[in-house]
């Protein structure tokens, strides 16, 4: 989508061949899309200036006043919270869980583009609907599954699936999966043919031929996929909710519920808090955007 | 949630597949040792028992407990199959289902009347190579990459009754997340929020891909911009406009972590996913009736995914 701007973010001006000269219907625009813009910050802007601010400041003045600048709120959330130990949490789940679904997607999705049996149809509908399923629909019987299935107690001081990072880390990877399936699979289908022969007559087992055929020319997808599935893993908020007990276990975002009844008067920390939540997905935010124009650019000059 | 790639994917799929000699296909069976035959079932298999055991299964066993009395204590051996029971109990006794309903259906559509024609109008908006696009896409898309969850604590800041900016601005004293009255339509103004920039980011990147000859074909007709929009560029969007319609869809109906963080859906935040939630996890766990619950948003959505996996699947063979 970003192709039309890339030649405008290497630099030069190329991109820029005509640009009509200011009319009238120009500014309304500029003017009705800033507003816009600057009125769907807004409630993120406000959440920054808040968390900004001393509860004893605001609450004497009023919120819609200037004044009481003041750090504090971040160090208290910090700690009564202990984002510390969440934010661990959530990169224990996250990590695994996307190069799991990286991993896993790509075999499947490279069997369906490589092999074209009839199956691969019905492969390919199997997994993609299981990630448009609701979530909540599962998890009666899958909560039960989980506190019946044994782990070694090395492996989760629970000693079952449930209330265990294992058990988020294999939920998240199987509705992950089968968008991931979708997007690779297409993406693989799009690659020449050739590639498969060439390497059939080098005698390259299957195996070479997903590994080091397929797999690096993919990158530019599976970079993108990696971005999206960080965003979306740690910002899971149902099944951490639903199938973890133990407080100190509990990932970053569904920490945010607990988080509540600690701050349960204090805007300001409320604010620190979900500034906080906010900060590695807006990080990621920006590099995401890269991958995408990189992705794009790869997919669209490889025609 | 179904992101931007759909499109990626289904954008970067013409061109190289233009080269591949649809015609050259033979049976590849034979051609694979019994190693190759072992990894590409393992490849397959692992994966496909993942999906089938933490998805597919707890799928049907839904169905299937929707149809006994089971309490969740007692032995599996003494489970009574029940028919319809908990259905008919779900609809005429159960007083949350119906403005569960409703809710759920409120939210379709605002979404798909007010978000979803709002997004695709910015899109096309900044479709037009403006100067500064990259600062106003970047603003209504931020709200995409923040959970609900938390989506609704920074929402509090504007809606807090004591501490709130809102009432502080308008001189009232409105309980916005509390009110029965109000509250669902607070809660949509919020998922709204995101909804935009999620629908202006996938019109987006639709239109990027529409061949300028159309547009220029249209203006030399002497079409206006928006019946050029209607009648030409519209109808090329239309795997944009499926996937954006099952989004919406299922976007609705998957409605949760935003109710769940400010009451856990109850006093007007009625919503079916949180219906099931508390009948499961709450002290007084009522399986068969919550599975009914939940079979009931299975079948709606499956309805929704099979035609959506018929139309693209179909799509994704020519």
């Amino acid at each position: 989508m970003r192709t039309a701007t890339v030649p405008r973010e290497a630099g030069t001006a190329p991109a820029s061949r005509r640009r009509p000269p200011l009319r009238p219907a120009r500014v309304v625009l500029h003017v009705f899309l800033a507003a816009v813009a600057i009125g769907w910050l807004f409630p993120i802007l406000w959440a920054v200036l808040t968390s900004l601010r001393s509860y004893e400041y605001t609450a004497t003045n009023g919120y819609v006043s200037l004044g009481g600048w003041t750090l504090d709120n971040y160090v208290t959330a910090w700690r009564t919270a202990e984002f510390g130990k969440h934010f661990l949490n959530s990169v224990y789940i996250t990590v695994p869980a996307v190069l799991l679904t990286l991993f896993l997607a790509s075999c499947v999705a490279f069997v369906i583009a490589r092999f074209s049996w009839k199956t691969n149809i019905v492969l390919l509908g199997l997994f993609t609907a299981a990630n448009l399923l609701p979530q909540q629909a599962l998890l009666i019987p899958l909560f039960r599954l989980f506190t019946r299935v044994p782990l070694p107690a090395f492996m989760s001081d629970s000693e079952v699936l449930y209330d265990s990072y294992w058990g988020l880390i294999l939920v998240n990877v199987a509705f992950q999966c089968g968008f991931c399936v979708f997007v690779l699979s297409n993406y693989m289908k799009a690659l020449p043919r050739d590639l498969y022969e060439a390497a059939m007559v080098d005698g390259a087992s299957v195996w070479r031929q997903y590994w080091q055929v397929t797999l690096p020319l993919c990158r530019p997808a599976l970079a993108a996929l990696a971005t999206l599935e960080v965003t979306w893993i740690y910002n899971e908020f149902f099944w951490a909710t639903v199938l973890m007990r133990t407080g100190d276990k509990f990932p970053v975002t569904s920490s945010l519920n607990n988080l509540r009844g600690e701050f349960f008067t204090d805007n300001n920390l409320v604010s620190a808090g979900s500034v906080l939540v906010a900060v590695p997905t807006l990080v990621i935010f920006f590099l995401l955007q890269r991958q995408f124009v990189r992705g794009l650019t790869l997919g669209a000059s490889k025609g | 949630m179904s992101d931007l790639p759909l499109i990626r994917a289904d954008r970067a799929a013409p061109p190289p597949a233009a080269a591949t000699p649809t015609g050259g296909r033979r049976r590849r069976v034979r051609l694979l040792s019994g190693t190759d035959r072992v990894v590409v079932t393992l490849m397959v298999l692992v994966p496909l028992l993942l999906v089938v055991a933490l998805v597919w299964l707890p799928a049907g066993a839904t169905v299937l407990l929707s149809g006994t009395d089971w309490d969740g204590i007692g032995p599996i051996s003494d489970i009574e199959w029940v028919g319809g029971r908990n259905y008919a109990d779900v609809v005429q006794n159960y007083p949350p289902f119906v403005p569960a309903v409703q809710n759920n259906l409120l939210w379709l559509a605002a979404l798909f009347v007010v978000a979803t024609p709002f997004g695709m109008f910015l899109a096309v908006l900044l479709d037009k190579e403006l100067r500064g696009t990259r600062f106003y896409q970047t603003a209504l898309y931020l709200p995409v990459v923040l959970s609900l969850a938390l989506i609704g604590f920074v929402w509090q800041l504007l809606y807090s009754r004591d501490q709130g900016l809102l009432n502080a601005v308008l001189g009232t004293n409105v309980d916005w997340y509390g009110d029965p009255g109000v509250n669902i339509w607070a809660v949509l103004v919020a998922a709204g929020w995101r909804h935009v920039g999620y629908v202006m980011l996938l019109y987006l990147a639709g239109l990027k891909g529409v061949d300028p000859s159309l547009r220029e074909a249209a203006a030399v007709d002497g079409a206006s911009e928006g019946r050029t929009f209607f009648k030409v560029i519209f109808p090329v969007l239309r795997p944009i406009n499926i996937i954006v319609l099952v989004v919406t869809v299922i976007e609705s109906l998957r409605a949760f972590d935003l109710v769940w963080v400010i009451n856990k859906g109850r006093n007007g935040l009625e919503l079916l996913s949180a219906l099931v939630t508390q009948n499961v996890v709450g002290e007084a766990s009522r399986i068969g009736f919550g599975s009914a619950l939940a079979t009931i948003m299975l079948v709606v959505s499956l309805l929704f995914i099979t035609v959506y996996l018929a139309t693209v699947l179909r799509e994704g063979r020519r």
